[in-house]
C-alpha cells in the first residue's frame, strides 16, 4: 500500500504546455504515472507527448475521467488555478508552484478542506508511492518500492536522503514532499496519519527544518497517536535566525521555532535524530 | 518587506487610523509646523531602538537641533540611521498592544489584543493577550471583534472606538498583502479617542507584485546580497569563512549544519535552486568569488538540476578568471560521473562523502 496517491491517481496537469510542463509530463510518464490530461486556457486540441491539452479543468474531467491535479502555473495565477480544480470536482491536488502569496494560500488551503480535497504544497516537489505514481518533480531515479515513509518540508534533502535509503536497500512506501511554505496543505501531522494506517509502512522518516512549530506539534502527536518507529532530520542547526514576524510571531511560538527546540521534542518523543542527513539510512537499517 | 515606521504610519492613514501629527526631518528647519514638545524616532528596521537611545524628546528648537544630530547617523543592532521621524507629543490615558498576523498552525490570520501595551509583549504573560482568529475565506465578522473586545473589558466608547481600528487594520492586512499588522502601543486619550503611537509592517514578498505603491527599501542587505537578490539568487552573508553552494534551502542549511560538526563555520549561504541554466550557476559562483571566502564548498544534488550543468558553469568561471581559494566538491545523483570529471579537468578537489568534504573544508579554511 501507499499514503494519498497510487496507481488510481488520474492525473490532469494544470500548465502542461510550459517548459516544465511539458518535461515533467514525459518524466511521469515514464514514472507510470497515469498522466490523463493537461490543461492550458487557450491551448485546448493540442497534445503534449501524447496527453492532450483541454481549456480548462471542466472539461478534461468531463473527457478523461481525472481525479488528480498536478499544479504547474505561475504564483499569481495558482489561486485561480486550484480554485478552479476544486469546484471541477478534483480531490487530490498536488502544488509545486513557488513564491505564492500567502493570502493566496491561506484561502486555497482553507477551500480545499471544505472541499473535503487533500492539498500537498505549495512549493513542494510532490508525491511519489514508488512502483505506483509519482506525482510532480522529484526525480524517479532515487527511490524503491518498500516499507518506509518519508514526509518532508525540504526538496533536494529529501531526494538525498532517499537516495541513500535505496542505497542501502531500503524502499519507500511513499515519499511526500510536504512544501516549504508557511502555509501548506498537508501537514506532517497529516502524513504521520497516513502513514500509521498504512499497513505496508514499517518506519517513518521526518525530513524537517527550522522555523514554525511544524515539528513539535508533530512530536506532540507522536506521542499520543504514533505507534511506529519515526526517524527525524532538521535542516538549519546553524542557520541565523530565520525570519522573524516580529514579536507576534515569537508570541506564536515562544520560544519554539529552533533547531534546538525540534530536536529536544523530537527526543521527547523518542523519535531517533540523525546528525547528517545520510546517517537516516543507518538509523533505519538497524532498526527494521 | 518590513516598512519603516513612517510608511507604516502612512498606509494607517490611507485606512483613517489616526496617527500623531509628525513628519520626516533632516534638521531643524524640517520641524517647521509642528509644535512643541515632540519626540524624535529613528527610522530603523528593527526593534530596541528605545533602550539604544533611537528616541529622544526635545523640548525646543536649540535642543531639537542638537538630538537630530546625535540621532542621524547613529548605528543600532547594525543599521545606520538614515532618516529621522518627528512627532507632536500626545497625551496617553491608556497603552494597549493590537496586532494581526499569520498562524502558521492554524493558517488562518491572528487578532491579538492586551491590556499591556507599550511594553516588550514578548514579556506579557499569555493570559493578559487576548487571541481571535479569521476564518479567511469568509474574512473578519462582527462576531470576530466582539469576542476578541469583550475579553479586553475596555469603556463602552473606547470599546467602540477599538472596534472601528480591529476592522480597518484587519482590511489593510488582507489588502496589502501584509504578514504582520502591528501596533504597540496604540493608545486611549482621555478624550476617548484612539491612536496609533507606532507602526509595524511586514509585507508578504511573494505579493510585492500586487502593491507597486510600495517602494522596496533592501536595507538590511549587504551590497553583494543586493547584487545576488537582483539577479534571483539565494544569497545569505554569515559570519564563517566557508562558502557554501548547495542546490535546495534545506540541502544548503545542512551543509552548513555539517561543517559544524568539524568545527567549520559558513561565511556564505548560496542555494542555486532548482536550475538546469548553466549561466545562472556561472552568476551564482562569480558572486561566491567575490564573497572572498577562505574555502568554497560545493554540494550538489543532481535530480531535475543535472550535477554536470553545474560543473560546467563552475568550470565556465574558473577557467576564464582562474580562483584562488580551494574549492571542495562533494556531487551526487543525476550524471555525478560526467560532473566529476569536468571538476578535476577544473582542477578541484572531489570528495565522496559530505562528512569527508565538511571535514576536508573545515580544516582547509583552518589552515591546517
Amino acid at each position: 500500500m501507499s499514503i494519498f496517491v497510487d496507481e488510481k491517481n488520474k492525473v490532469v496537469v494544470q500548465g502542461a504546455t510550459g517548459h516544465q510542463g511539458v518535461f515533467h509530463i514525459g518524466e511521469m510518464k515514464n514514472f507510470g504515472t497515469k498522466v490523463v490530461a493537461g490543461v492550458t486556457p487557450g491551448k485546448g486540441g493540442q497534445d503534449v507527448k501524447g496527453v492532450p491539452i483541454f481549456n480548462n479543468v471542466f472539461d478534461a474531467v468531463d473527457e478523461t475521467g481525472a481525479n488528480t491535479s498536478l499544479i504547474l502555473v505561475p504564483a499569481r495565477f495558482a489561486k485561480d488555478a486550484v480554485f478552479e480544480a476544486l469546484d471541477a470536482g478534483i480531490k487530490t491536488i498536488v502544488t509545486i508552484t513557488e513564491n505564492i502569496p500567502f493570502h493566496d494560500a491561506m484561502e486555497f488551503v482553507h477551500y480545499s478542506k471544505y472541499k473535503g480535497a487533500v492539498l500537498i504544497g505549495p512549493n513542494c516537489p510532490g508525491i511519489a508511492s514508488p512502483g505506483k505514481t509519482k506525482i510532480g518533480i522529484l526525480p524517479g531515479t532515487i527511490f524503491k518500492e518498500g516499507n518506509v515513509g518519508v514526509a518532508s518540508r525540504s526538496g533536494t534533502l529529501t531526494y538525498e536522503i532517499v537516495n541513500s535509503l535505496k542505497e542501502k536497500g531500503i524502499g519507500q512506501s511513499t515519499c511526500v514532499g510536504l512544501g516549504g511554505d508557511p502555509i501548506i496543505g498537508t501537514t506532517f501531522i497529516d502524513a504521520l496519519d497516513a502513514f500509521e494506517k498504512d499497513k505496508d509502512t514499517k518506519a517513518v522518516v521526518l525530513v524537517g527544518e527550522i522555523g514554525g512549530t511544524a515539528e513539535e506539534d508533530a512530536a506532540d502527536h507522536i506521542i499520543e497517536h504514533i505507534r511506529k518507529p519515526v526517524f527525524a532530520f532538521i535542516a538549519g542547526r546553524t542557520a541565523p535566525p530565520g525570519k522573524r514576524m516580529g514579536h507576534a510571531g515569537a508570541i506564536i511560538a515562544r520560544g519554539k521555532g529552533t533547531a534546538e527546540s525540534k530536536i529536544k521534542a523530537f527526543e521527547k518523543a523518542n523519535v531517533e535524530i540523525a546528525k547528517f542527513p545520510t546517517d537516516i539510512a543507518d538509523l533505519v537499517e538497524s532498526s527494521i | 518587506m518590513k516598512l519603516f515606521e513612517y510608511r507604516g504610519k502612512e498606509l494607517f492613514q490611507k485606512y483613517d487610523i489616526a496617527v500623531p501629527k509628525g513628519k520626516l526631518v533632516n534638521n531643524e528647519k524640517d520641524l517647521s509646523g509642528l509644535m512643541f514638545p515632540f519626540i524624535l524616532k529613528a527610522q530603523i528596521p528593527i526593534g530596541g531602538r528605545g533602550k539604544a537611545g533611537g528616541i529622544k524628546s526635545a523640548e525646543n528648537l536649540k535642543d531639537a537641533k542638537e538630538k537630530i544630530s546625535q540621532i542621524m547617523g547613529m548605528d543600532i543592532k547594525g543599521f545606520t540611521v538614515r532618516k529621522v521621524l518627528a512627532e507632536e507629543k500626545v497625551d496617553i490615558k491608556k497603552e494597549l498592544y493590537l496586532s494581526i498576523t499569520l498562524d502558521r498552525t492554524k493558517r488562518m490570520p491572528l487578532i491579538m489584543i492586551s491590556g499591556a501595551g507599550g511594553m516588550d509583549i514578548e514579556s506579557v504573560p499569555d493570559e493578559k493577550i487576548f487571541k481571535e482568529w479569521v476564518n479567511p475565506l469568509i474574512g473578519i465578522q462582527s462576531f470576530n471583534i466582539r469576542n476578541v473586545i469583550s475579553r479586553l473589558k475596555p469603556e463602552k466608547e473606547e470599546g467602540k472606538e477599538i472596534a472601528k481600528v480591529i476592522s480597518k487594520i484587519y482590511k489593510m492586512f488582507r489588502e496589502y498583502d501584509c504578514e504582520l499588522v502591528e501596533i504597540n502601543p496604540l493608545i486611549i486619550q482621555s478624550g476617548g479617542s484612539v491612536m496609533a503611537l507606532d507602526s509595524k509592517v511586514v509585507i508578504n514578498d511573494d505579493a510585492m507584485y500586487r502593491h507597486p505603491d510600495i517602494v522596496p527599501e533592501h536595507v538590511e542587505l549587504t551590497p553583494l546580497e543586493k547584487d545576488a537578490k537582483e539577479k534571483g539568487i539565494a544569497f545569505i552573508q554569515l559570519d564563517g569563512n566557508i562558502g557554501v553552494i548547495a542546490n535546495g534551502a534545506g540541502l544548503t542549511m545542512a551543509t552548513l549544519d555539517a561543517l559544524t560538526n568539524y568545527s567549520g563555520k559558513g561565511g556564505v549561504f548560496l542555494d542555486l535552486g532548482g536550475t538546469d541554466d548553466p549561466e545562472k550557476v556561472k552568476q551564482a559562483f562569480e558572486l561566491m568569488k567575490k564573497a572572498k571566502p577562505k574555502v568554497i564548498f560545493l554540494n550538489l544534488f543532481g535530480g531535475i538540476t543535472k550535477c554536470d550543468t553545474v560543473a560546467k558553469g563552475v568550470k565556465a568561471v574558473i577557467s576564464k578568471e582562474g580562483i584562488d581559494c580551494p574549492v571542495i566538491t562533494r556531487i551526487k545523483g543525476m550524471n555525478e560521473d560526467i560532473a566529476k570529471d569536468i571538476l578535476k579537468d577544473a582542477g578541484l578537489i572531489t570528495a565522496t562523502t559530505l562528512q569527508d568534504a565538511a571535514q576536508k573544508s573545515s580544516d582547509m579554511a583552518r589552515g591546517a
